[in-house]
C-alpha cells in the first residue's frame, strides 16, 4: 500500500554560532561539537526510519538548523549517501542547505555541492550593516552577497531570505533594499518574512519593555503589500504568504509542509508528519486500507536527543535493529481526521493556489461541508479576502496577511 | 469578668488614620500575641486587605489589660474599616459597645469619615476618647488637629491622647484613659440571655461563626438558643473569643462579647442583628439591632462559563454571610446570560466583592456597568423601582423619571477649593453650605448619585492631590431629564451597556464609551459601526477599520501542531466571546468598557 508514496526529509542542525535577538528556533550555541556523534546519530535514525518505512521515495530533502552551512560536508555527504543506498536519490530530487552567508561558510559551498546539496537557501536578512548588527548577524551585506554570487555560480537553485519591518523601517527604504537585492535573486526564489516579536526572545525582552518597536498592524500591512507588488513586477509573485519564486522555482520541500505531505523531521526537535497505511502489522486488508497519521517531534535538546539514539542498551547504531523505533516515534501525537482537516486546511491556505476541498476530503475523510462555515466563506468571498472556484478555496493579496482570521473565520 | 472590668469599644477614623496600626499596638501591649506573631496591621487577615492595606472587615479582639493600680480588665476592641463603603461594618460595631477611640491622623487632621464616623458615635451615645495619632511624623501638627477637633467636630480637645500606632508612644496612657473614661457595660446576670448577633462568616473549619455581643444572661456551651427574628433554635456548640487566635471558652457573660458556632447551615438563619436568648424562658422583647443597609450601586455580575451560574449563587451566599451590605438578586440578560443584580455600598465595595467571588471562588465573571435605582413613575399612576436600565418600559408610557440624590460633604484644602466646585457643578450639584476650618474648607453639596458612582471619587482625588475627603448619604429622589441611552456594535444593541443618563450628558457619555468600545473591540475583518442612540436616535458614532495584519509569516521546518493548538485555542476562546451579529467582543472588552463610565476625560 506503501509503495511509491513520497516522503520528505527535513535534517535538523542545532547549533549557530551565536543567538539572533529575534530568533525562537531550536538553536543553540555549543563550545565544541563532537561531529562524529552527530553522523553517528543521523545514520542511525536514517536506518531506522528506513526501516519503519522502507518503501517510500524521498522527493526532498532538506538541512535546516540552527546553521547547517556548520555541518562538516563529510555529515552531509554521509547523509546523502545514506538516503541513496536505502531508498535511492534521484538526481532530480531537491537538496537543500540552509546557510549563513558569513565567508567561512561560502568557502564550503563547493564542498556541500560534492556532498550532495543541488540548492542552497541562504540568511541573507538585511542589505545593510546597521540592519545586520542590530539584528544579530555575523555578516556583513557585501559577504552576504558575494555568499550569494558563489551560490548562484554553484546551484541551479538558490534562494535567500530578507527580513523586513525591521525597526524603524520606512516603506521607502524597503522599496529600495528589495529593488536592491532583485538582480542578485536571478529570477528564481526569495522568502521575504516581516520581523515577528516571537515569545522567548530578546527582542521580546526590548519590545515589551518598549526599547524596540517596529512598524505595526496598519503599516506592516502596507510593507507586505508593497513586498508583494515590488515581487509581482519582478515575476516572482508570492506562491504562498511569505514565499516569491518564478513558476517552477519553488521550494519543493516546503510544499510538502504546505501541500500537507508525508515529512520525517531527524535531529532535535525536528517535526514530522507520517502516514502509516494499515499500520506495520496490518494483519488483513481491511487493517491495510485503514490509515494513521502521527505528528511527531523529537526531543529539543540536542544532547539529550543524541543520548536518546546512541545510548539505548543494545545500542545498534550499524544495522537498524529490528525492533528499535525511530526516536521521534517516541511520544507521537496521532492525528485524528478532524485534526488533519485543520492542519491540511492551515497550511493548504498559506498557498496562493489555495486548497482543493475535494482533495481535503479524500485525504481525510472529513466532509467540509460539515466542517466549515460556509456563509463565513460567502461573506469572505464577497470581501475579497477568498475566492472559490468550485472546490478550489484560495486566499486573494488581500486575505494572506489576514489568513488567521480568515481561518478563525471559516474553521467550525 | 465582673463588668465593672470589661470595656467594650471601637475604634473609628478616617481612612488610613492608623485605627488597625493602633490596633496592633493594643494587642501588643496586652500580650495578645507574641513578639514573633506580631506583623503589621495583624487584624487585616484578608489577602485583599493586606494587598491594598486597607481595612474591609471589623474585627474585634478581648485583650487582657491589668492597670497601673493592679486591677485586671477585660477590653474588646473592635477594629473598623475607614473607607466610606464600609460603613456599615462601623455602624454595627458602634452598635455593639459604649465607647469609641476616635483616631485622628496629626499629619492630616479631622476628614470626611472623621465627622461623619463621629456623629454615628454620639447617635450611639458613647464616650469618645479622642486619638491623635502618628505623632512621630515630622509633620505631625498637634496644636493645629487639636484645634480643628474642637472647631469642627465640637470635642474637648484637651483630653485628647497623643500617640504614636506606630512607634508605641502614648499607648500607656491611653490605655489607662480606655478603663478610666470608657463606661463598663451593665447588663443584667440574671435575666434572660439576650445576645447580639454582630457578624458571621464561614469558616472551612468551624463552619459557620457567629460573633455576639452578649448584653444580658449568658450564652454557655449546649445550651439551646433562639434567634428571635430568624425563629431557628440551634444548640450551642462552642464558644470561643478571639485574642486575636481564636481561642475556646465556656461561656459569654453580660458585658462580653465573643463567637459561638451552633451547628447552623442555612445562611438566612444568621441576619446580623437579630437578637439571640435561649429557647427556653428566654427573652420576649429584641434589641433595637441594626438599621438595614441601603445599597447605593448596582450591577450585574454573570458567569462567562454560563454552567457556573449555581456557583456564583452559592459563592454569593457565603460572601453575602460575612458581609450584610451586600445584596444581590437572579437576573437575565440577553447577551450575557444569567446572572444577578447585586447591589453594594459603593464603588470600592463593588470592586472588593467582584474581586472576592474572582479570588475566593475562582469565578471567571463579566460586571455590568454600575448603576444606581431610578423610579419611574408611569402615566397609569404606577411607580416602578428601575434596577437595570435595559428594563426602562417604553418612553412614552413613562410620566417622569426620578433619581437618587446624595448629601456630600467635602473637606478640602482651600487652593483645591476651585477645581472641587467646578467638578460638583459639572455632576449637575447644587451648593447648600461652604464653611471654613482654618485653612480648610468643608463643602456640602446635593448631587445626583448617578454622577458620584462612575469615577467621581478619583475625580476629586486627583484633583485635589489627594488631599479632598468625601462622605455621602442619600437625600431623597429628584425628578430629572433623564433617557436610555444604548450602545449598538455593528447596528445590534448590546444591552449590558445600556445606561440611564441625565439629557445634557448623554452625548458625551456616548462618545467616550464609542471611543472606548473603538479601543477594545478587536479588529475584524469588516468595518464595524459602533453607535450611541437614544431611542433610534444617533448620538455618536465611531467605526473601527477592518483588521490588515493577521498571519503567522514564517511557518518553519513543518511545526504545524503549535499553529493548530494556537488555531483551536482561538477557537476555544470564541465559545466564550458574546457575538453581535458577526461581531466578537471579547469578555475582557465588556469588562474594560464597563469599569468606568467615563475615565477618557
Ligand atoms: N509614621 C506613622 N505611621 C503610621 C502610624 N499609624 C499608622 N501609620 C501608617 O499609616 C498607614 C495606615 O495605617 P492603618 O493602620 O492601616 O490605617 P487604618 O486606619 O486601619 O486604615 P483603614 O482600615 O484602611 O481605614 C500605614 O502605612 C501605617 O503604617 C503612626 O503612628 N506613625
Ligand atoms: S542563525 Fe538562524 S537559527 Fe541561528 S540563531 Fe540566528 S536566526 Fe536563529
Ligand atoms: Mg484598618
Amino acid at each position: 500500500m506503501s509503495n511509491d508514496i513520497p516522503l520528505a526529509l527535513y535534517f535538523h542542525w542545532p547549533y549557530c554560532l551565536s543567538k539572533c535577538p529575534y530568533c525562537d528556533f531550536n538553536s543553540h550555541v555549543a563550545a565544541s561539537v563532537d561531529h562524529e556523534r552527530w553522523r553517528k546519530a543521523y545514520r542511525a535514525e536514517i536506518e531506522t526510519l528506513h526501516h519503519q518505512f522502507p518503501d517510500r521515495v524521498i522527493s526532498s530533502v532538506f538541512f535546516g538548523g540552527g546553521t547547517p552551512s556548520l555541518m562538516e560536508a563529510h555529515t552531509i555527504a554521509q547523509i546523502t549517501g545514506d538516503i541513496a543506498r536505502l531508498w535511492g536519490l534521484g538526481d532530480d530530487v531537491e537538496v537543500t542547505l540552509e546557510a549563513n552567508p558569513t565567508s567561512t561558510e561560502a568557502a564550503k559551498f563547493a564542498d556541500f555541492k560534492a556532498a550532495g546539496i543541488n540548492r542552497v537557501s541562504i540568511g541573507v536578512q538585511a542589505l545593510n550593516d546597521p540592519d545586520l548588527k542590530a539584528l544579530g548577524r555575523h555578516h556583513s551585506a557585501a559577504e552576504a552577497l558575494e555568499a550569494v554570487a558563489i551560490a548562484r555560480r554553484l546551484f541551479e537553485r538558490f534562494s535567500f531570505d530578507l527580513i523586513y519591518t525591521r525597526s524603524g523601517h520606512t516603506l521607502k527604504a524597503w522599496e529600495a533594499e528589495l529593488r536592491a537585492a532583485l538582480p542578485h535573486a536571478d529570477g528564481g526564489h526569495m522568502s521575504l518574512y516581516q520581523l515577528t516579536i516571537e515569545a522567548g526572545t530578546q527582542f521580546q525582552t526590548l519590545y515589551d519593555s518598549g526599547r524596540l518597536t517596529i512598524p505595526e498592524d496598519d503599516l506592516a500591512a502596507q510593507f507586505y503589500d508593497l513586498t508583494a507588488a515590488v515581487m509581482e513586477d519582478a515575476g516572482m509573485p508570492a506562491y504562498e504568504i511569505s514565499n516569491y519564486a518564478k513558476a517552477g522555482q519553488e521550494s519543493r520541500h516546503n510544499l510538502a509542509y504546505w501541500t500537507y505531505a508525508d515529512y520525517a523531521g531527524i535531529g532535535p526537535g525536528a517535526h514530522g508528519r507520517l502516514t502509516f497505511y494499515g499500520g506495520p502489522n496490518a494483519q488483513d486488508a481491511q487493517a491495510a486500507a485503514a490509515h494513521t497519521r502521527i505528528a511527531t517531534r523529537a526531543h529539543k535538546a540536542p544532547d539529550i536527543w543524541l543520548k536518546t539514539i546512541l545510548d539505548v542498551p543494545q545500542g545498534s547504531t550499524a544495522g537498524a535493529p529490528a525492533s528499535a523505533p525511530y526516536s521521534a516515534f517516541q511520544n507521537p501525537e496521532i492525528l485524528t481526521p478532524l485534526m488533519q482537516f485543520e492542519e491540511m486546511m492551515m497550511m493548504g491556505l498559506r498557498l496562493r493556489r489555495g486548497v482543493d476541498l475535494d482533495a481535503v476530503h479524500a485525504r481525510t475523510g472529513i466532509d467540509p461541508k460539515d466542517h466549515l462555515n460556509h456563509a463565513a466563506i460567502a461573506a469572505l468571498c464577497a470581501d475579497g479576502y477568498i475566492t472559490q472556484n468550485g472546490t478550489i478555496i484560495a486566499l486573494t493579496a488581500k486575505g494572506m496577511p489576514v489568513l488567521n482570521a480568515v481561518l478563525r473565520a471559516i474553521l467550525l | 469578668m465582673d463588668q465593672k472590668n470589661i470595656r467594650n469599644f471601637a475604634i473609628i477614623a478616617h481612612i488610613d488614620h492608623g485605627k488597625s496600626t493602633l490596633a496592633d499596638r493594643l494587642i501588643q501591649r496586652c500580650g495578645g500575641l507574641e513578639e514573633r506573631e506580631m506583623k503589621q496591621q495583624v487584624l487585616d487577615s484578608m489577602d485583599i486587605e493586606r494587598e491594598r492595606g486597607i481595612t474591609i472587615k471589623a474585627q474585634t479582639v478581648r485583650l487582657e489589660y491589668k492597670s497601673k493600680s493592679g486591677e485586671m480588665y477585660q477590653l474588646n476592641l473592635m477594629d473598623t474599616p475607614g473607607h466610606v463603603d464600609f460603613a456599615y461594618e462601623v455602624s454595627r460595631s458602634l452598635a455593639s459597645c459604649e465607647g469609641s477611640l476616635l483616631v485622628v491622623d496629626a499629619t492630616q487632621g479631622v476628614e470626611a469619615q472623621t465627622l461623619a464616623n463621629v456623629y454615628q458615635a454620639i447617635d450611639n451615645n458613647h464616650e469618645i476618647i479622642t486619638v491623635i495619632n502618628k505623632i512621630d511624623l515630622p509633620a505631625a501638627d498637634i496644636e493645629r488637629v487639636s484645634q480643628q477637633v474642637e472647631d469642627v467636630i465640637g470635642l474637648d480637645a484637651s483630653e485628647a491622647v497623643p500617640v504614636s500606632a506606630k512607634s508605641g508612644i502614648g499607648i500607656d496612657d491611653l490605655l489607662e484613659a480606655v478603663v478610666a473614661r470608657l463606661p463598663a457595660p451593665k447588663g443584667d446576670p440574671n435575666a434572660p440571655l439576650k445576645a447580639l448577633l454582630v457578624d458571621s462568616w464561614y469558616d472551612s473549619y468551624l463552619g459557620v461563626v457567629i460573633l455576639v455581643r452578649v448584653i444580658d444572661g449568658e450564652i454557655k456551651k449546649g445550651q439551646k438558643i433562639k434567634f428571635m427574628n430568624a425563629k431557628a433554635v440551634r444548640d450551642v456548640e462552642r464558644v470561643g473569643m478571639f485574642t486575636p487566635k481564636p481561642v475556646l471558652i465556656d461561656r459569654l457573660g453580660p458585658g462580653e462579647m465573643g463567637f459561638i458556632t451552633a451547628a447552623v447551615k442555612d445562611i438566612s438563619d444568621t441576619q446580623v442583628g437579630d437578637t439571640i436568648t435561649t429557647e427556653k424562658h428566654g427573652a420576649d422583647t429584641t434589641l433595637p439591632g441594626f438599621k438595614p443597609s441601603i445599597p447605593m450601586v448596582f450591577c450585574s455580575l454573570f458567569p462567562v462559563d454560563n454552567g457556573e451560574f449555581d456557583k456564583l449563587r452559592d459563592s454569593l451566599g457565603k460572601l453575602a454571610l460575612n458581609d450584610a451590605s451586600l445584596h444581590y438578586e437572579p437576573e437575565s440578560s440577553q447577551a450575557l446570560g444569567l446572572g444577578f443584580r447585586c447591589g453594594f455600598l459603593g464603588l470600592l465595595h463593588m470592586e472588593i466583592i467582584q474581586e472576592r467571588l474572582t479570588r475566593e471562588f475562582d469565578l471567571d465573571l463579566i460586571p455590568t456597568a454600575p448603576s444606581v435605582v431610578y423610579k419611574i413613575h408611569m402615566t397609569n399612576g404606577d411607580v416602578i423601582d428601575l434596577y437595570n436600565p435595559v428594563d426602562l418600559p417604553d418612553v412614552v408610557k413613562i410620566k417622569m423619571i426620578e433619581e437618587p440624590m446624595i448629601k456630600a460633604t467635602i473637606l478640602v484644602p482651600d487652593e483645591y477649593l476651585g477645581g472641587l466646585l467646578q467638578l460638583c457643578q459639572e455632576r449637575r450639584g447644587t451648593q447648600i453650605d461652604l464653611t471654613y476650618a482654618g485653612n480648610r474648607a468643608m463643602l456640602v453639596y446635593r448631587l445626583p448619585l448617578n454622577e458620584v458612582v462612575f469615577d467621581f471619587y478619583d475625580r476629586l482625588k486627583s484633583i485635589s492631590r489627594g488631599y479632598a475627603s468625601f462622605d455621602y448619604q442619600l437625600d431623597g429622589y429628584v425628578e430629572n431629564d433623564l433617557v436610555r441611552m444604548d450602545i449598538l456594535v455593528n447596528n445590534e444593541p448590546v444591552d449590558a451597556l445600556s445606561m440611564i443618563v441625565h439629557r445634557s450628558q448623554a452625548e458625551y457619555r456616548g462618545r467616550g464609551m464609542c471611543e472606548r468600545l473603538k479601543d477594545l473591540i478587536p479588529r475584524q475583518l469588516f468595518k464595524i459601526a459602533i453607535q450611541a442612540a437614544i431611542g433610534g436616535k444617533i448620538i455618536a458614532r465611531e467605526s473601527l477599520s477592518a483588521m490588515r495584519k493577521d498571519v503567522t509569516a514564517k511557518c518553519y521546518g513543518g511545526d504545524i501542531s503549535r499553529k493548530r493548538k494556537l488555531l483551536d485555542k482561538q477557537k476555544e476562546g470564541k465559545k466564550k466571546m458574546r457575538q453581535y451579529g458577526s461581531v466578537e467582543i471579547p469578555q475582557s472588552a465588556f469588562i474594560a468598557a464597563l469599569k468606568m463610565g467615563d475615565d477618557k476625560k
